[in-house]
């Protein structure tokens, strides 16, 4: 038989977080991610792991804290309401320097919003969803593949940077099926120097904790810890360009309203219109220097999203509005359809960059 | 399938193809000019129903049974009005599409025993030896356990149909035979059908007995080349 097995989105994730070493995952059921939680149901108790369905969000992100401070690998994921309810927690993980995997399967909201696929919580993501100054890794996956592979980098970096890493991913990366490679070695966290793991009466204690009484102590933490984001964002931002070499018009799209807007340029080169597509895989650190590049030679810019227009406001930052953006976009949990982002495409075609 | 039982009920493991096997089961017994309905009774998922292929099985004439809540926003496990047609209306070949797994079949228990009593069913286990947890006999004979227990029913036979979606080649069927005939013997079931999508068919025609093609459920936007 093939090496590839058939998967869900959803089974991708947590059947990559075990190959990549987590055995603790902690959560609660919500759609349209509950495939991740029924997997670890299954397979946790089978290799000596912990499975746990918390009694809520809150505590379910507790746990993570907890286990993590003890230096093994954890993971916790839900959908964008569960996601808020988490929110403290990521903070105060942020504050306390604490790697975990934290997963967001997005559906349409505010509020209670809906079960269809979104991306409207990018904004929530990519700009740390808690309070306080802090940033988290946010990773983007447009493919069954993807959410396998991008869970065990997203393990990598939260050890290698001691921060929470975020896969966000939408409703329809996650029920999707599609064939997979499993392939990883088993890969283990490294040390952790810093994890409560007891002192052998050799060092002294390791403190977890993110209060500080000092006010020019906490200062000093949050300047360090920025000095380690600039060095993350230098280093760490990954993104995918498709026929951007001789493209007049970019458009820029994540997760599944990437792969919408590839079946859209692909169609709009055939008619002849010089476009392409810049596809963000990591949405914090967001790849400027490409989106910087390309301002330089594409007369106007497409921003295809689950949203009402959030990532938008990135590639403006990113291009300093040196060229027209435009938004193509469907909200609530509806899909653009190729045909709308075809029609964008035209437009700018048509308009030719004038603001 | 030689003969056909009035209840085709289409159960087994999530994600192995239930729902695009019963939707074509449904169309082939139609064009055998039997009356048909089909039933979505999937309380598992809220996403990928029948409903999605509503309009092909109206335009065939085949009634869809089907919570109106399906492909809403509507999270519930809600099952369709007319329910009790399934069992009721004797006159009518029906083909019931089952959520995924135990928790899945659930829903046949208050079925069970109208189902027992008239006995004209065929109850059929869609495998997928390429789902990462069926991937050997032993662990798809546990999924076969498990939903036998829920629904109170016994399977009477067995689908194959391993797939790697799209990626599918006509080698990976062929090597999936295996996997279906060790099912079989541990279970003592026939492998009643082995399923393949219909671009597949020309090039394994003749060499899988009781080969039947399929023409799956549109998700064109999610495809790219």
């Amino acid at each position: 038989m093939a090496d590839k097995v058939l998967m869900k989105g959803n089974e991708a994730i947590a059947e990559a977080a075990i190959c990549a070493g987590c055995r603790h995952y902690f959560g609660y059921p919500i759609t349209p991610q509950t495939e991740i939680a029924a997997y670890m149901a299954k397979k946790m108790p089978k290799i000596g792991g912990t499975f746990l369905q918390a009694e809520s969000e809150v505590a379910a992100i507790n746990m993570v804290y907890g286990v993590s401070a003890t230096g093994h690998r954890v993971m916790t994921s839900s959908s964008s309401p569960g996601v808020s309810l988490k929110a403290e927690g990521l903070s105060y993980m942020a504050g306390a320097d604490l790697p975990a995997l934290i997963v967001n399967v997005q559906r349409g909201g505010p509020g209670l919003g809906g079960i269809q696929p979104s991306q409207s919580d990018y904004f929530q993501a990519t700009r740390g969803g808690g309070h306080g100054d802090y940033r988290m890794i946010v990773l983007a996956p447009a493919s069954v593949q993807e959410m396998a592979s991008l869970t065990v980098k997203g393990f990598d970096l939260a050890d290698q940077y001691r921060m929470t890493t975020m896969i966000l991913a939408d409703g329809t990366m996650g029920q999707m099926m599609e064939p997979v490679a499993l392939d990883f070695a088993e890969n283990k966290a490294p040390a952790k120097d810093w994890a409560t793991t007891g002192t052998d009466m050799k060092r002294p204690h390791n403190v977890v904790n993110s209060l500080y009484l000092d006010p020019a102590a906490l200062e000093r933490v949050n300047f360090e810890r920025y000095e380690r984001y600039a060095y993350i964002e230098e280093h760490e931002t990954m993104y995918e360009e498709y026929m951007m070499d001789d493209a007049e018009i970019c458009v820029a799209a994540f997760g599944i309203a990437a792969r919408v807007s590839k079946n859209a340029v692909n169609e709009a080169r055939k008619q002849g219109i010089k476009v392409g597509l810049l596809r963000p895989i990591t949405l914090w650190p967001f790849p400027k220097a490409p989106f910087r590049a390309a301002a330089d030679r594409v007369h106007s810019f497409i921003s295809v999203e689950l949203s009402m227009g959030q990532m938008i406001e990135d590639i403006r930052l990113a291009t300093e509005c040196k060229k027209p953006v435009t938004l193509c976009n469907r909200a609530g949990g509806i899909i653009p359809s190729p045909e709308q982002v075809l029609e964008a495409i035209q437009q700018a075609a048509k308009n030719g960059g004038a603001k | 399938m030689d003969t056909y039982k009035r209840l085709t009920l289409v159960c087994g493991h999530y994600g192995t193809g239930k729902t695009n096997v019963a939707v074509n089961l449904a169309l082939a017994l139609r064009e055998q000019g039997l009356p048909m309905a089909m039933a979505d009774l999937d309380i598992v998922n809220p996403y990928f129903r029948t409903k999605d292929s509503a309009a092909r099985l109206e335009q065939a004439g085949i009634r869809l049974i089907c919570s109106s809540f399906a492909n809403s926003n509507v999270d519930i496990p809600s099952l369709p009005p007319d329910l009790y047609a399934i069992t009721d209306d004797r006159n009518t070949h029906m083909v019931l599409d089952i959520g995924g797994d135990d928790s899945g079949a659930t829903v046949l228990g208050r079925l069970a025993p109208a189902i027992r009593e008239e006995d004209d069913y065929a109850m059929l286990l869609v495998v997928n030896g390429y789902r990462p947890l069926t991937r050997d006999a032993a662990s798809t004979m546990e999924v076969l356990r498990d939903i036998e227990a829920a629904c109170g029913l016994r399977f009477t036979g067995i689908v194959n149909n391993s797939n790697l979606g799209v990626e599918t080649t006509a080698d990976d069927v062929l090597h999936s035979v295996s996997y279906a005939e060790q099912v079989a013997q541990m279970s003592g079931l026939p492998v009643v059908l082995t399923t393949v999508d219909e671009r597949l068919y020309p090039a394994l025609e003749g060499k899988i007995p009781q080969l039947f093609p399929l023409r799956l459920q549109d998700n064109r936007i999610f495809l790219n080349e």
